[in-house]
């Protein structure tokens, strides 16, 4: 039953982006660009799912991983300028280091003390970059020299098949055996441990995978947006955008991230009229949707889906 | 060959602190393989702890644990799960969201992260194991579906699974009904049949007696009787420990309470934990004044009996104080009217001092009252006086206690409920709280309700005596008849 619902949803999921990769030929630039900006957006919020959902650890700070993503291969691009593609991978291996760094001791912490030792290292980081500005950009932000492409179509593209690419892997991974161990650590360490599992070894592989996207989505969206800043990429405001995506889709589905950062990014352009309320507002309907649908907007679909 | 020479589990000199609590001393055991070996001690007596640092889940302080001859003590629980120990938790914790098959899946895949295609041979087996342990008909089921019973079948199959030489299981008839009991024990021979070592984790020598090669008695931490079952179950040791001496009790007749209508009136109340019926139709009553002990195993209720009384639980039935019913009225409420619990858990203010502590339980007061309290509280608790400006959570577990109890009588209650103080204490503080409680009953109109499965501890102070076993009230009497009518259920 697991199995044909598995399918059935990768299978729905893949109708979706096919439809969406169609998008281009009917709708505008500006939106096209919302979206595209959605997807990388889905990318962090899914790489946080895992983490949160199946190793159960809550990462305050997934804009950490994104900004030493970002950031590496903004400097890298501007100091040097090596190909892109080069820029982009120094970036995923600079979150996987950061992250590893972060995480081996931070691991070794029980309950609330991992989240804290997350939210403080966003702090970090964001006090790096504005310090060393003659690097970083400071406060007024990077500009790197080169772009992917400046078609929005191109981006757009780019930006979906990443995302889908992205979630085919960490679906896949969540619902392999190794998911299945990543949760039992999640759930109940103490357990697994006495099944023969070495949690600490799953958890760290679980925030080595979550740094890798989330530091190549990272570095994807510095070469879209031709700049990096720590308003957009790193504060902690965007930490808790991209737990509320996460959360609004639905915890442990890893797919319904993406459901939950398009709402978020949809929801706060439709509302801008409303000026400084409309993230009131956003946040207000996220608190609704969570308090009455624990399970997100993919748990919801899902349900119904199978009962019918 | 000596039994020693071919065990599989060896345990010597096996040591645990906890802070200010030595929770093991000095244990040794052996289990052989084929053999069943009951662990056995009331509640607080280190039993679980000993289970716990076998299979790494706490470090031992000092002592061995071999495995197979393979020293273990100290090393991290997968280790020692991938040496061939295993455990059936007493509590079912499995994952909700997956499936039973599932569920047994999981405890046959290796610790490697390389495995991420499934492999139709786990599946076959996970099956198997299904079928062995009685859960085929559910594989397909969310645990949360299911009852108690195939909860505790998942546990047991997600053990066998790991096909361990050395199986621990803590009270494996906790929560059971006498059929499922009987298809458990079952179950377990088979097991042991295997040539498995086998330890069973269980409160009292009955449980286990039928299945048991030899027990192993603990009490505070340290070994107090070994032998078959027969032999523990005669041991004078053991039987102090359960039942205690020949007792004196000052127990004042029923009739000597001269209040029509009981303080308190538990009228056939009833409680459910999802599945699983914690209280089965309740009846008791508490005169003024009155000192009643409920008595019971570990699971039999009676936290559960006293949460419903302070109105942390939904029932039905009914409870009334005074004659009047207290359904409606907030935890909060009934606590400010006077009836007063203390937890099991303590629940002090560890970094506070003595001192803040008794000062927060008297906020109510005005000082002048509060001070007259606190001063006659010290002298009920002498030590107490001793340690005011020491933090709580430094004092000993018999203290701590102490402090629990004098917090408690700062809110000056009518009522006193007294859920299980003897809980991992040793004997001489012990006797330190049972010459407060009898001061308390003496010189003051206090009504106490005593929740004990230490009889020795429950049985002098008590007016009157409840037993209660598996979620009923099985007997009601006068405490100088307890040993005679109902003490062997207690070895």
């Amino acid at each position: 039953m697991r199995s044909f619902s598995t399918a059935r949803i990768l299978l729905v999921a893949l109708g979706v982006v096919v439809v969406a990769s169609f998008l281009p030929l009917w709708v505008t630039g500006y939106i096209l660009g919302l979206l595209t900006l959605a997807y990388y957006f889905g990318v962090f919020a899914m790489a946080w799912d895992l983490l949160f959902g199946f190793a159960g650890e809550v990462n305050f700070g997934p804009t950490f991983l994104i900004g030493v993503g970002a950031y590496t291969a903004g400097i890298l691009d501007n100091l040097y300028q090596p190909p892109i593609a080069l820029c982009i991978a120094a970036g995923a291996l600079a979150a996987v280091t950061a992250g590893v760094v972060l995480a081996l001791p931070a691991l070794r912490l029980r309950g609330p003390y991992f989240g804290l030792t997350t939210l403080v290292a966003v702090l970090i980081l964001q006090n790096f970059i504005v310090v060393d500005a003659h690097l970083t950009g400071g406060e007024i932000g990077l500009t790197v020299p080169d772009v992917i492409s400046i078609s929005d179509g191109i981006n757009y593209e780019i930006a979906l098949w990443f995302m889908a690419m992205s979630g085919a892997i960490l679906f896949w991974l969540s619902r392999s055996p190794v998911g299945l161990i990543l949760q039992a650590s999640g759930q109940d360490a103490v357990q697994a441990g006495a099944l023969g599992f070495n949690v600490t070894k799953h958890k760290l592989a679980a925030f080595i995978i979550s740094a890798f996207f989330s530091g190549l989505a990272g570095a994807l969206l510095v070469f879209y947006l031709g700049s990096a800043s720590v308003g957009t990429l790193v504060d902690i405001t965007v930490s808790v955008q991209i737990i509320i995506a996460a959360v609004l889709g639905g915890r442990r589905t890893i797919l319904g991230a993406v459901l939950g950062a398009v709402f978020l990014i949809a929801m706060s352009e439709a509302l801008r009229p409303l000026g400084d309320l409309s993230n009131f507002v956003v946040f207000a309907m996220a608190l609704v949707v969570v308090l009455l649908f624990p399970s997100g907007f993919f748990g919801l679909l899902t349900r119904t889906r199978e009962q019918a | 060959m000596s039994t020693a020479a071919r065990a599989h589990l060896e345990v010597a000199g096996l040591t645990k602190r906890f802070g200010g609590l030595v929770a093991v001393k000095g244990m040794s055991l052996a289990v052989g393989a084929g053999k069943i070996l009951g662990l056995i001690g009331p509640n607080g007596s280190g039993k679980s702890t000993v289970m716990k640092l076998i299979m790494g889940i706490e470090r031992p302080d000092a002592g061995s644990v071999r495995i197979n001859g393979v020293e273990v003590a100290g090393w991290p629980s997968h280790r020692i799960a991938r040496m061939g120990a295993g455990i059936v938790f007493q509590h079912s914790r499995p994952l909700h969201r997956q499936t039973v098959l599932e569920n047994i899946t999981l405890a046959l895949l290796p610790d490697k992260l390389t495995q991420l295609l499934a492999d139709p041979q786990t599946d076959k087996r996970a099956r198997a194991i299904a079928e062995r342990v009685g859960l085929s008909g559910v594989l397909d089921r969310r645990p949360a579906t299911l009852p108690f019973a195939d909860l505790r079948k998942i546990e047991i199959a997600k053990a066998i699974a790991r096909d361990p030489q050395v199986l621990l299981i803590d009270e494996p008839f906790a929560g059971l009904t006498a059929k499922e009991t009987a298809a458990f024990s079952e179950l377990i021979c088979e097991l042991r049949d295997d040539g498995r070592a086998v330890l069973l984790v269980d409160h009292n020598v009955k449980s286990v007696a039928r299945l048991v090669d030899r027990v192993i008695a603990m009490y505070v931490g340290e070994r107090i009787a070994e032998g078959s079952a027969d032999e523990v179950m005669r041991d004078e040791t053991v039987r102090r420990v359960y039942l205690g001496g020949s007792l004196e009790t000052a127990a004042r007749p029923e009739s000597s309470f001269r209040d029509a209508t009981p303080f308190l009136a538990v009228d056939s109340v009833s409680v459910h934990y999802g599945k699983a019926q914690a209280l089965d139709n309740v009846s008791i009553h508490i005169h003024a004044g009155e000192f009643v002990s409920v008595v019971g195993l570990n699971g039999a209720g009676k936290t559960t009996l006293f949460n419903t009384i302070s109105g942390l639980l939904p029932y039905s039935g009914e409870i009334r104080r005074e004659g009047s019913a207290l359904r409606g009225h907030s935890a909060a409420a009934i606590a400010r009217g006077g009836i007063v619990q203390c937890s099991e858990g303590r629940d002090l203010f560890v970094y506070m001092s003595v001192r803040e502590n008794l000062d927060l339980g008297g906020q109510h007061l005005p000082a002048a009252e509060r001070a007259a309290q606190i001063a006659w509280l010290f002298d009920l608790f002498p030590v107490l006086r001793d340690r005011q400006k020491q933090a709580a959570g430094t004092l000993s577990g018999g203290e701590q206690q102490m402090l629990t109890i004098a917090r408690a009588l700062m809110m000056k209650p009518k009522l006193l409920m007294l859920d299980e103080p003897t809980l991992g204490l040793a004997p001489v503080i012990l006797e330190q709280i049972s010459k407060a409680l009898e001061r308390l009953r003496q010189t003051t109109p206090i009504t106490v309700l005593l929740a004990e499965q230490n009889v020795t501890f429950a049985l002098p102070h008590a007016d009157r005596v409840y037993v209660l076993e598996h979620a009923r009230i099985v007997w009601e009497g006068e405490p100088a008849k307890f040993a005679a009518e109902m003490g062997t259920g207690y070895l």
